[in-house]
């Protein structure tokens, strides 16, 4: 009875600990060519998703104002007027999600003109959920066994 | 045995700042907290004046937007109230009119105040006002936090509203319960703060007959915040104005240090008021989120009333969300603890202690929030400052400083962290108040687990949204 509760725990946690590294099974990194639309005050499409590894290539069309694109985290920015595309490209080593943002004032919500870019696999997302998780059963136990002293 | 913070540090713990005789003399000075209001009142008066001739400019290269909306908001969030407690209601200039009015002067004692001195009526002695106030300003954040004659027109009517209520109703009513959209947060949030304005020894206290902090005296004005400095309790209502450090002629006032969120504990005056104040700051955290931070150009559209439907959408949505659908998921939880804990206990009782667990978790969200507005962008508050009024003018010679984005890479990291510890610090004072309410031990921890899981649903919720 015990060694099986025992070599339960044991399957479990190895499938947990296994979880990223199955996630993380690498995909041939590939040449990515995306066309993002900026207009007041929000890109088309607002997410795109890549994989780590790829190379990746903007092209930032607007169709109204003077906008502009930068990336978190990878500090690369472009920008792009009506008739005038702007482009950047880099290679997407960093994995997790990251703010891509207007970098040329062009209206009211400029600061809130928002796209987001996602290289997967994101290990930060699921680590930070399995420590969240953890903290969760450590607290439940914490208090539970307190409870028999 | 005394509980301890998070398993480190005793609840009862305390260390008197105000025990050094030069951090005593300054705060039983009258210039305390004079200078600093007249000192914050001449930034304001720029930032009122930027906003005037800013008018519907865009707001990120306008003095009184950055000042308010990222210098104010962010200091606010992640250093006063977490640290200082309502140090901001001790230099807030906004109700300093009313108040001068009141006494009719600066800093003379006058403890038979001008004006009507109405009593605030007793029905309406809670945070319900305040909570419809600050829901309501959050409908308009699109404006506020965007053009900067939306500003001026809200700090405007604060002061203006200030003055004309403060004469009809005593003291600081006001602040308390009417005016300020702010104010029942920085009460609510005060609660975690890390220091806290007590009586130190409650003997003397109780052998002083006439209460001088309580009806004032030639040193110093009664409590204008109309509660007992002997008997303080809970940070919330104690806007640390000090007067009571200069009525007590036993020097029984103190300022100390603590470990966070002791209030919470506190079984007094818990009430649904203050629960739903929880639930909205937590609900406003996450559309301040979806509207500055999010990807979704609907949403902000709905938020820049392009269209009118859109708008009264979002109004909505936003105003369903905060009253109903977190305090309705959150009842499901708390019905689930019942019945796992005890079923004698009454559902409101369970329902209000609990939102308490909230209070962590909600200030720790708008911290987590903040730092996804002070990397990207508190570099135009060099640029601001430089030329406040948009007129050309380079007086630090930063003007001309690009928006420069910082630490964008690890901000995820500061994001997730601070979840993280919301998390614990959340769960610590859950279980804390599972033990008071339930009482039996094995009772509470049973109570325990559906509450702790609430809590880590909202955190995973808030970690994917911010980072995911
Ligand atoms: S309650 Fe509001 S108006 Fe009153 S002092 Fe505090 S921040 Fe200022
Ligand atoms: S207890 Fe009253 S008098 Fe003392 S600092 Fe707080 S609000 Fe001011
Ligand atoms: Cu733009």
């Amino acid at each position: 009875m015990k060694i099986d509760k025992l070599i339960i725990g044991i399957i479990i946690l190895a499938l947990l600990v296994g979880l990223p590294l199955i996630l993380a099974q690498p995909e041939e990194p590939k040449e990515k060519t995306i066309i993002i639309n900026a207009k007041q005050f929000s890109y088309t499409p607002d997410t795109v998703e890549v994989n780590r590894g790829d190379r990746v290539t903007i092209r930032l069309i607007s169709t109204d104002v003077h906008h502009g694109l930068y990336i978190d985290g990878y500090e690369v920015s472009t920008d792009a007027r009506p008739g005038q595309d702007g482009s950047l490209t880099f290679v997407a080593n960093n994995t997790g999600k990251f703010v891509m943002r207007c970098s040329v004032t062009c209206g009211p919500f400029h600061p809130y003109m928002i796209g987001y870019l996602k290289v997967k696999p994101d290990y930060r997302l699921f680590g930070s959920i399995w420590l969240a998780v953890g903290i969760f059963i450590c607290s439940i136990l914490l208090v539970s066994r307190r409870q028999k002293q | 045995m005394t509980e301890k913070i998070l398993g480190l540090i005793p609840v009862d713990w305390r260390f008197e700042l105000t025990s050094l005789p030069y951090v005593r003399k300054i705060i039983k000075s009258r210039w305390m907290p004079f200078l600093p209001i007249v000192l914050n009142l001449s930034v304001f008066t720029v930032i009122l004046m930027a906003g005037f001739v800013g008018g519907v400019s865009a707001g990120n290269y306008n003095f009184g937007i950055m000042f308010v909306w990222i210098v104010w908001w962010l200091l606010l969030m992640m250093v006063m109230v977490p640290f200082f407690s309502r140090v901001w209601c001790m230099i807030c200039p906004l109700p300093a009119f009313g108040e001068w009015l009141q006494r009719l002067g600066f800093m003379k004692v006058r403890n038979k105040l001008f004006g009507l001195n109405k009593k605030w009526p007793k029905a309406l002695k809670n945070m319900w006002l305040v909570n419809f106030l600050f829901l309501g300003t959050t409908y308009t954040t699109g404006f506020l936090t965007t053009r900067p004659i939306a500003t001026f027109i809200l700090l405007m009517s604060i002061i203006i509203g200030s003055i004309v209520l403060m004469a009809v109703f005593e003291k600081r009513n006001f602040c308390k319960y009417i005016g300020c959209p702010v104010g029942g947060f920085l009460g609510l949030y005060s609660n975690i703060a890390v220091t806290e304005i007590r009586a130190k020894d409650p003997q003397i206290c109780k052998d002083h007959k006439h209460k001088d902090c309580v009806i004032g005296n030639e040193k110093g004005h009664a409590c204008p915040w109309m509660i007992l400095p002997f008997d303080i309790g809970r940070n919330t209502y104690c806007g640390m104005c000090l007067e009571c450090f200069k009525t007590c002629p036993y020097d029984n006032m103190a300022i100390n240090l603590r470990p966070p969120a002791t209030d919470l504990l506190v079984d007094k005056n818990r009430g649904l008021d203050e629960a739903w104040k929880a639930f909205i700051m937590l609900g406003i955290a996450i559309f301040f989120f979806l509207i500055m931070q999010g990807n979704m150009g609907f949403l902000k559209d709905w938020a820049n009333a392009t269209t009118t439907e859109g708008y009264l959408t979002f109004v909505a949505l936003h105003s369903i969300f905060n009253l109903l659908l977190i305090p309705g998921v959150f009842f499901v939880f708390v019905y689930a603890s019942r019945t796992l804990g005890n079923k004698e206990i009454p559902l409101k009782k369970l329902f209000t202690n609990f939102s308490y667990t909230l209070v962590p978790m909600g200030l720790i969200a708008w911290i987590a929030f903040s730092f996804g507005i002070l990397f990207p962008n508190s570099s135009y508050v060099l640029h601001v400052i430089s030329d406040p009024f948009a007129w050309g003018w380079d007086l630090f010679g930063t003007s001309h400083f690009p928006w420069t984005p910082f630490l964008t890479g690890v901000m995820p990291y500061f994001q997730i962290g601070t979840l993280l510890f919301g998390l614990v610090l959340s769960l610590d004072i859950g279980f804390k108040i599972s033990k008071q309410t339930f009482q039996k031990r094995d009772q509470a921890v049973r109570g325990f687990i559906p509450i702790a899981a609430f809590l880590t649903v909202v955190t995973i919720f808030l970690i994917w949204l911010f980072t995911g």
